[in-house]
């Protein structure tokens, strides 16, 4: 049984992703990994292994952030007074004090009435954020929330690291959630698991282990890969198998909660660690692979907590400003964390990509 | 079914012997995105979706095994 939330009488208006301009094709680290070429061509069709975005050294998270919300604000699609909380779903902090949060609201020149918040969430960072703006929006105070879901984990991703290093993504989403004059209900469901706490980490860095020269020792794993104590790491086996165990139920129990069949939703748009392991949730789940887009992996990485948002804003482009969808939204990873939204997605002001 | 699981390991990990007698997973012969693979191609293969849940190495580790899978996934 989940820990379940009723949200009414609230929207998302628009999703803004902004992405890295450097891409780099998986061909052109395959000499960086410790295996033949041709096992390496073969894992890349079934994984999604493609080409992905990553930040240029030196781009932090408050960067890709600010760009957006300018852009936002230049174009005339979000004013600056409506913002009333920036809600930040990261992993890649740019300190451990002050909170990136209040970075961004500092270099937007936002005003002091802006709530900020770091929320240290990963691959369900979009779901655990909306349930927070969707409780702030209950506060008649508060017009709109800016969720930011950005992370620039690229960085703390070993090179040479097969598991991970190919499906690294880096971006930034800023969805705007505010208030809806339709009567909309939203249904949220959510698990948390910490025993498996340790199975998607990254060892050094905190005050635990501190980053240090040991640290940052390479070493070989049993499958031949290498990386350091700082740098991340996913028993991905464990993964997968927790996946597929948690997320078909939590799927079902949601579909029921909202009194929906599963071909009654016209998108799942769930986070995305690797095209086997979407396809496979599709197929036990009984959607169409088309209802459940599998494509940001293969096209920009998997970049977190933004994986979802970003497959709104590609899979649905301009479409989303003239339709509306009935959705499911689902995240699930670290922490251990696996949680789910459904709702009606009305017609959006803006829904695109932009490059930093 | 036995001869086209051959085949497909055959052409997965073409370095070992897949008709000897040793568990596939511990004498090092499949790693887990040999599994992936292996998945991948005996869904193209037999027109089925393995279940992600039994996609785990002891299912994987012999012939036998996975011919197993196969007959649970209604393959003849």
């Amino acid at each position: 049984m989940s820990l379940k939330f009723t949200f009414r009488n609230k929207r998302i208006s628009g999703i803004l992703t902004v992405l890295p301009k450097q891409e780099i094709k998986f061909e052109d680290e395959m000499a960086q990994y410790n295996f033949p070429p041709a096992k390496s061509l073969k894992l890349k069709l079934a994984m999604g292994y493609n080409k992905h975005r990553i930040v240029e050294a030196g781009t932090n998270v408050s960067d890709l952030c600010v760009y957006g919300i300018d852009y936002l604000l230049n174009e005339g699609l979000l004013e600056k007074d409506d913002i009333s909380a920036l809600l930040l779903v990261t992993q890649s902090p740019e300190h451990f004090l002050p909170p990136t949060s209040n970075i961004i609201q500092g270099k937007l020149e936002l005003g002091t009435d802006v709530l900020c918040m770091d929320i240290n969430q990963g691959c369900a960072g979009f779901i655990i954020g909306l349930l927070q703006a969707y409780m702030l929006l209950e506060q008649e105070s508060i017009k709109k929330v800016l969720l930011l879901n950005a992370d620039v984990l690229s960085r703390k991703i070993s090179k040479r690291d097969r598991n991970s290093n190919p499906l690294a993504g880096d971006a930034a989403t800023i969805t705007v959630v505010e208030r809806s004059l339709e009567p909309t209900t939203i249904q949220s469901v959510l698990n948390m698991d910490g025993k498996g706490a340790y199975v998607l980490q990254i060892p050094a860095g905190g005050f635990k282990l501190p980053s240090s020269p040991e640290t940052a020792e390479m070493k070989e794993d049993e499958n031949g890969n290498f990386r350091s104590l700082d740098h991340l790491v996913m028993k991905g086996d464990e993964v997968f198998n927790f996946v597929q165990k948690e997320v078909p139920p939590m799927i079902e129990e949601l579909l029921a909660i909202s009194g929906k069949k599963a071909d009654d939703i016209d998108f799942y748009f769930f986070h995305q660690p690797n095209k086997f392991m979407l396809n496979k949730l599709a197929d036990k789940i009984g959607v169409s692979r088309e209802k459940m887009p599998a494509n940001i992996v293969e096209n920009f990485g998997n970049a977190s907590g933004a994986t979802v948002p970003l497959a709104v804003s590609y899979n649905l482009g301009a479409d989303a400003l003239a339709s509306t969808y009935e959705v499911c939204f689902a995240g699930f990873g670290v922490g251990l964390t696996w949680a789910a939204i459904q709702q009606k997605l009305e017609k959006f002001q803006f829904n695109h990509i932009i490059y930093y | 079914m036995r001869q086209q699981i051959i085949e497909i390991l055959a052409e997965l990990r073409p370095e070992f012997d897949f008709c000897q007698d040793v568990d596939f997973i511990e004498a090092g012969m499949l790693d887990s995105f040999d599994v992936v693979m292996l998945v991948t191609a005996l869904d193209e293969k037999f027109g089925i979706s393995i279940d992600g849940m039994d996609v785990l190495p002891e299912n994987f580790s012999s012939i036998e095994q996975i011919e197993n899978l196969l007959t649970k996934n209604g393959v003849k």
